[in-house]
C-alpha cells in the first residue's frame, strides 16, 4: 500500500508530472505565471481542487456511475461535479476562511476550466486508483502542477529582463522559455520506481 | 432504451442535486456587500487613471467603504469629489490628514558598503534578483535605480546620490512608491510629521556600523532623551509615534549616528 502511494506520487509531481509530459492544464500555466506570487496562488488553488475533485468523483463514480453501467457519463459527470465543487468552495471560503479566499482571489472560478483537474478524476478511473489511491494522485498532482508553474515563474521573472532579439517579444520567448523547461523534465521521462 | 433514461435520470438527478445544494449554500454562505461601496464608487471621478493607488474606481471604491482609504485619493475628481465621498463615509473621516511617502534611508553612495558593483538592468526589481539582495551590504537600503520614481504619476520622487527622496510638496500620498519598493522601505508619514530617522536598518548595532556610517544602532539614546516618549528602539531601529511627537527635534541633536533628520 504504502510503496504503492510513494510510487504514485514520484510519478504524478516528476515523472508524468502534469504539464510537462501530460500537457494538461497549460492554459493556466501560461496566463497565471508573470509573477512567483501569483504563481503560488494558483497552484495551491490547484492543488485544493485537484484533491477535493478526486475524493468526490471516485465516490460518484463507484456507487452511482458503476454500479448503474452508465460509465460513458464519466465525463459529462465529473465536469458536473468539478463545476459545483468550485462554486461551493468559493462561497464557503467566501464566508467561512475570507483571508484564504481573497489570496486565492480569482483563480479559484478559473480553475474550472483547468483540465488537469478534470484529466486527473479521469486517469484515476483509467487506472483502477482505489479511494486512497485517487486521493493521493489528485494533491501529488496537484503539487506536481505547482511546482512547475512556480519554477516557470522564476524563469519568467529573470526573462523579464534579460536581452533578446525584439521578434520574440511578449508570447514568443514565454512559449520558447516554455520549452527549456519541459525539456528538463524530459530528464525524468521513463524513470521507473522499483515496488 | 433503459440505458438512455436511466443516464437522463442520473444526470438530471445529479444536476438537481448540485443546482439544490448551491442555491442553498448561497443562501447559508451569503456575504453582504456593503452598500456604500456603490454610493462611493458613484461620486468618483470614474477616470480608472490609478492616481489614488489602488486598482482602478471599483478597488478605491471597496478600499474606502471599508475604511482602509482615506476619502480625499481621488485625483482627478479632487476637493469636490472628496467632499462627497467623505459625506457618504460620515464626517468623521474629513480629519484624516494628509500622508506623504518618505524613505527611510540615507546611504547614499560613498556613505553605504557595497555588496557588488551592479551594472545590469536598470530597475530595483531586477537587483534584488542575485539572492534576494541588492547592491548594498545593508539588506534595508534603498537600491537606488527609481522603481519608485517611476511608478510616481505626480513627479515627486528623484534619485539623490544613490537613494530615493520625496518632493514632499509634490507628492499626494498614493502610496504608488510604497507598493513598487521590493525593499519595502518607503512608507507614507503625516504631513506635519517633520522629524523622522532616516534609517531603516534592523541588525544589531555593531552590524549596522560595519554596512554604513550613517545606521542606526539601536543605542537608544534619542528614547531615553526625547521629553515626550514618542520614540521607542525596536529591532535597533528608532521609530517614531507621530502622535505623541511635538516635533521638538531635540531627538534630531542627540543621535550620535546623525540619522534623526528634519524633514523640510
Amino acid at each position: 500500500m504504502l510503496s504503492s502511494i510513494i510510487q504514485i506520487s514520484l510519478g504524478a509531481i516528476l515523472i508524468n508530472n502534469f504539464i510537462f509530459s501530460q500537457f494538461l492544464g497549460c492554459c493556466p500555466f501560461l496566463g497565471c505565471s508573470n509573477k512567483v506570487d501569483t504563481a503560488v496562488g494558483m497552484g495551491l488553488a490547484v492543488v485544493f481542487v485537484m484533491g477535493l475533485a478526486s475524493a468526490i468523483c471516485w465516490v460518484i463514480n463507484e456507487y452511482i456511475l458503476v454500479a448503474l453501467h452508465l460509465e460513458f457519463l464519466q465525463t459529462l459527470a465529473f465536469i458536473l461535479v468539478i463545476a459545483a465543487l468550485v462554486q461551493f468552495v468559493e462561497m464557503f471560503l467566501k464566508k467561512m476562511v475570507p483571508s484564504l479566499y481573497s489570496a486565492l482571489g480569482i483563480f479559484l472560478p478559473l480553475i474550472t476550466t483547468n483540465c488537469a483537474v478534470l484529466g486527473v478524476v479521469l486517469l484515476n478511473v483509467q487506472n483502477n486508483y482505489n479511494f486512497i489511491e485517487s486521493l493521493v494522485y489528485g494533491i501529488t498532482g496537484g503539487i506536481g502542477f505547482l511546482l512547475a508553474i512556480v519554477l516557470f515563474a522564476s524563469v519568467r521573472e529573470r526573462v523579464e529582463f534579460a536581452e533578446y532579439p525584439e521578434c520574440f517579444r511578449g508570447f514568443s520567448i514565454c512559449l520558447v522559455s516554455a520549452a527549456l523547461v519541459a525539456l528538463a523534465f524530459m530528464g525524468f521521462s521513463g524513470m521507473a520506481i522499483p515496488v | 432504451m433503459t440505458s438512455i433514461l436511466l443516464s437522463m435520470l442520473v444526470l438530471g438527478v445529479l444536476g438537481g442535486i448540485f443546482g439544490g445544494l448551491l442555491a442553498f449554500a448561497s443562501e447559508i454562505f451569503h456575504v453582504d456587500v456593503d452598500p456604500k461601496q456603490a454610493a462611493v464608487r458613484e461620486v468618483l471621478a470614474g477616470a480608472n487613471c490609478g492616481g489614488c493607488g489602488y486598482p482602478g474606481c471599483d478597488g478605491y471604491a471597496a478600499a474606502v467603504a471599508k475604511g482602509e482609504a482615506p476619502c480625499n485619493r481621488c485625483v482627478a475628481g479632487g476637493a469636490e469629489t472628496a467632499a462627497k465621498v467623505a459625506e457618504i463615509m460620515g464626517a468623521s473621516v474629513d480629519a484624516a490628514e494628509k500622508m506623504v511617502a518618505f524613505v527611510p534611508c540615507s546611504g547614499s553612495a560613498g556613505v553605504a558598503e557595497m555588496r557588488f558593483n551592479y551594472t545590469g538592468p536598470q530597475d530595483c526589481q531586477a537587483a534584488m534578483l542575485f539572492g534576494g539582495k541588492s547592491n548594498k551590504l545593508c539588506t534595508f537600503a534603498c537600491i537606488g535605480l527609481g522603481n519608485c520614481v517611476n511608478a510616481c504619476q505626480f513627479g515627486a520622487m528623484h534619485i539623490e546620490n544613490g537613494v530615493a527622496k520625496v518632493d514632499r510638496s509634490k507628492c499626494v500620498g498614493c502610496g504608488a512608491c510604497v507598493d513598487v519598493c521590493p525593499k519595502n522601505i518607503v512608507k507614507l508619514i503625516p504631513e506635519s510629521q517633520k522629524i523622522m530617522p532616516a534609517c531603516s536598518n534592523k541588525d544589531k548595532g555593531a552590524a549596522a556600523m560595519k554596512m554604513c556610517s550613517v545606521g542606526c544602532i539601536g543605542c537608544m539614546k534619542c528614547q531615553r532623551e526625547c521629553p515626550s516618549g514618542a520614540i521607542t528602539v525596536k529591532e535597533f531601529l528608532a521609530q517614531i509615534d507621530p502622535a505623541k511627537c511635538t516635533q521638538c527635534g531635540h531627538c534630531a541633536e542627540v543621535c550620535p549616528r546623525h540619522i534623526i533628520t528634519t524633514l523640510k
